[in-house]
């Protein structure tokens, strides 16, 4: 019984987790690369609804991601020209992109659908379907380990997958490759990329594609796979807790997936036990479930677990010497 | 680190480059109309129609922009500081907890004339203590302060449905607020005047917050411009390394800003509140908190700009509401689009037309640009 109810908690909390850690992935080359984005939030939401849209239409789950990310890598680039190119403030831009999708989302799609700012609801092939992997039924009844593989492990969609993937291939990118040693410099010490000849606009501009392309993914998830369809504002903030997940992980991939994973473990156990009491404590409110992914960011950043120190050049425009 | 710019004069400084920035914003917001399928020309008349054509119309543009002009005046003051308050609809809805309560307590047993300056105090003191943590991490502690009072907007949200669904909600009620206010707490609505001007209006909630909000603003020019107090915040802004160097406290100024710009988005509470709806319902502040970003860009931080910005954006908030209402094919969040593109392009990009129009300046009158004519026969 108990091992059934932490079973299911964990389940909830690795679907509600895919979301926070695809942006804050984003969010991590972007920021990492002395680009700051609080823009994830509004890309993130500009994927789920351009995923939803070219899926409603087209019929295909992969015609949608492939619609989401074009459309997150869009504003991405629209970021990129505010504060590489035009070196605006990054946290105004951000937040320019965050008021436009949520508005021009809801405004596209009444204006596309007539349906109040949804998508129509998606079925089929048009959306993502739980993958069963191989020998989860026949291990099914093997105890702890079986139960484990068959309920955890397997039965998610392909990109709760592919986000779990992309933690060690961001450490490899990141730490591994000549492109991640660039991207890590261009963070801290632009004028030294730029002594050794190598472009800091165009490592930025890169920086900045993967945050798009990672943003749309995450998008892709909420609309394609986690619901069916779009739903106004459906990103509910996630952006923010991605960004707050970022910093609780230091800027450091293999963390941000714990980060990302506890954030989503407090929202899972906020939905599952939503008015349960517990012994000695008694009723937890469900809006402090909700906060706390905050507060614990507030108290991290107040320097009382760790000091989270910020890439140095972020939120800096580099200036070419002349 | 040079500045990258050279200096405009003034007027082309805070009228032509925002005007510019204003008009592209326009543009593409008209672009976007376009490709819903409306007429952007039809959509600019109905809209200034619905936000003027009537006295109705006229008191809620006002009234919405009562909001702004308090919303704008404080991300604007925290600017002047170099601090970007991103937290002012956080703190607008914790200081309607300041006002929701001096109401409750004082509206059976004190006249409006009292209560109101009462309920003015808790709205800026219970505005400012939500920013007092954000504030007192950015200058002890080097925590970003963007980053923190994103936190405590969504720490705020959570906070308010608590207490109105668990404190505030009276027994038997469903909706998430409080009581309906007594004879103590209604403030005189500006209707009587709207009439004496020759404007006829009914039903609009303007009401005497609008001149506490003007009050406001010339408090904000008299700080920032007229007080040793507004030169340390704007030595601050300016050059952090000057104002150390002046021996200018720099965390006493940061956490003071913020107090002062919290305590302005706090009195923004007053307005709905006590002016409009009589209580306090969830989500009272209605994004006034966001709008103040684009106010306070759009009206370069200074009082007179964010004035007018805030009536701007009090017309789009109006008068989107009635093109929403006319044309099928829009809805009200057209006015969200428009008020991102004015953050992007008056905000984000607000040096993207700098050079151009620096260039056609210096062309058409060196003079202006502050360089010498060249001499005759020297070309």
């Amino acid at each position: 019984m108990f091992a059934d109810v932490l079973i299911s908690l964990l389940d909830l909390t690795i679907r509600l987790s895919v979301p926070l850690l695809l942006a804050c992935l984003a969010g991590l080359y972007s920021e990492r690369s002395g680009v700051f984005d609080i823009g994830l939030e509004g890309k993130m939401l500009a994927g789920a609804f351009a995923g939803a849209s070219a899926a409603a239409v087209s019929g295909s789950a992969w015609i949608g991601v492939a619609a989401a990310i074009l459309a997150a890598v869009f504003f991405a680039l629209v970021h990129g020209f505010a504060a590489i190119t035009n070196r605006g403030n990054q946290i105004v831009s951000g937040v320019a992109i965050n008021f436009v999708v949520a508005g021009a989302t809801i405004l596209f799609g009444q204006a596309w659908f007539k349906e109040g700012g949804r998508t129509p609801q998606l079925t089929g092939d048009a959306r993502f379907d739980p993958i069963t992997l191989p020998f989860a039924d026949a291990l099914r009844d093997v105890p702890i380990v079986g139960a484990i593989y068959s309920e955890l492990i397997s039965g998610h969609s392909v990109l709760v997958y592919i986000a779990f993937l992309m933690v060690p291939l961001t450490w490899w990118v990141l730490f591994r490759t000549r492109f991640g040693l660039r991207l890590r410099a261009v963070g801290e010490n632009p004028a030294a990329v730029d002594t050794a000849g190598v472009s800091v606009t165009w490592l930025r501009y890169r920086a900045v594609i993967v945050c798009g392309l990672l943003t749309g993914l995450a998008g892709a998830y909420l609309s394609l796979a986690q619901s069916p369809g779009f739903v106004k504002d459906m990103t509910a903030g996630r952006g923010f807790i991605a960004l707050a997940a970022l910093i609780f992980a230091k800027w450091k991939p293999v963390p941000a997936m714990f980060a990302c994973l506890l954030f989503g473990f407090l929202e899972a156990f906020g939905i599952r036990f939503q008015g349960t009491a517990f012994p000695f404590i008694g009723q937890v409110p469900v809006q402090l479930m909700q906060a706390l992914p905050y507060i614990l960011t507030v108290i991290l950043l107040a320097g009382f677990i760790g000091k989270a120190v910020p890439p140095k050049a972020g939120g800096v425009a580099y200036v070419k010497e002349r | 680190m040079s500045t990258p710019y050279a200096k405009l004069p003034a007027w082309a400084d805070y009228g032509l480059l925002p005007l510019i920035n204003l008009i592209v914003a326009f543009f593409v917001a008209g672009l976007v109309v376009l490709l819903v399928g409306e007429s952007p020309l039809e959509a600019v008349s109905l809209m200034v129609k619905g936000a003027f054509g009537s006295g109705r119309g006229i008191g809620y543009t006002l009234y919405y922009a009562t909001n702004f002009i308090f919303t704008g005046l404080a991300v604007a003051v925290a600017f002047h500081a170099g601090l970007f308050n991103i937290g002012g609809e956080g703190q607008a809805s914790v200081a309607g907890v300041g006002v929701a309560v001096v109401c409750l307590a004082f509206d059976s047993i004190l006249p409006w004339w009292v209560t109101f300056p009462i309920a003015v105090v808790a709205a800026a003191i219970f505005g400012a203590a939500w920013a007092l943590i954000p504030a007192w991490l950015q200058a002890y502690r080097g925590s970003h302060i963007v980053i923190t009072t994103i936190m405590f907007n969504f720490i705020a949200a959570s906070l308010m449905v608590y207490l109105l669904v668990n404190v505030f909600k009276a027994p038997g009620q469903q909706a998430p607020e409080t009581r309906t206010f007594l004879e103590g707490a209604n403030i005189p609505s500006l209707e009587p005047l709207l009439n004496m001007l020759g404007i006829a209006a009914r039903r609009t909630p303007l009401n005497i917050t609008f001149f506490l909000a003007l009050l406001a603003a010339f408090g904000v020019w008299l700080l920032i411009w007229r007080s040793r107090l507004g030169y340390e915040i704007r030595t601050m802004g300016h050059s952090p390394k000057a104002a150390r160097y002046a021996g200018i406290g720099e965390k006493r100024i940061i956490v003071i800003t913020m107090l002062i710009s919290a305590g302005l988005a706090g009195l923004m509470a007053l307005n709905p509140i006590m002016g409009a709806q009589d209580r306090m319902q969830l989500g009272f502040v209605g994004g006034a908190g966001f709008v103040g970003i684009a106010v306070a860009l759009m009206g370069r931080s200074h009082p007179v700009g964010i004035i007018l910005a805030a009536i701007l954006f009090g017309m789009l908030y109006q008068g989107g509401a009635e093109i929403a209402f006319e044309m099928p094919n829009i809805t009200r969040e057209m006015i969200v689009v428009i008020m991102g593109l004015v953050i992007f392009f008056a905000g984000a990009l607000e040096h993207m037309f700098r050079p151009a129009v620096q260039a056609t300046l210096a062309s058409l009158k060196p003079s202006s640009m502050g360089l010498k004519p060249k001499p005759a026969g020297d070309a």
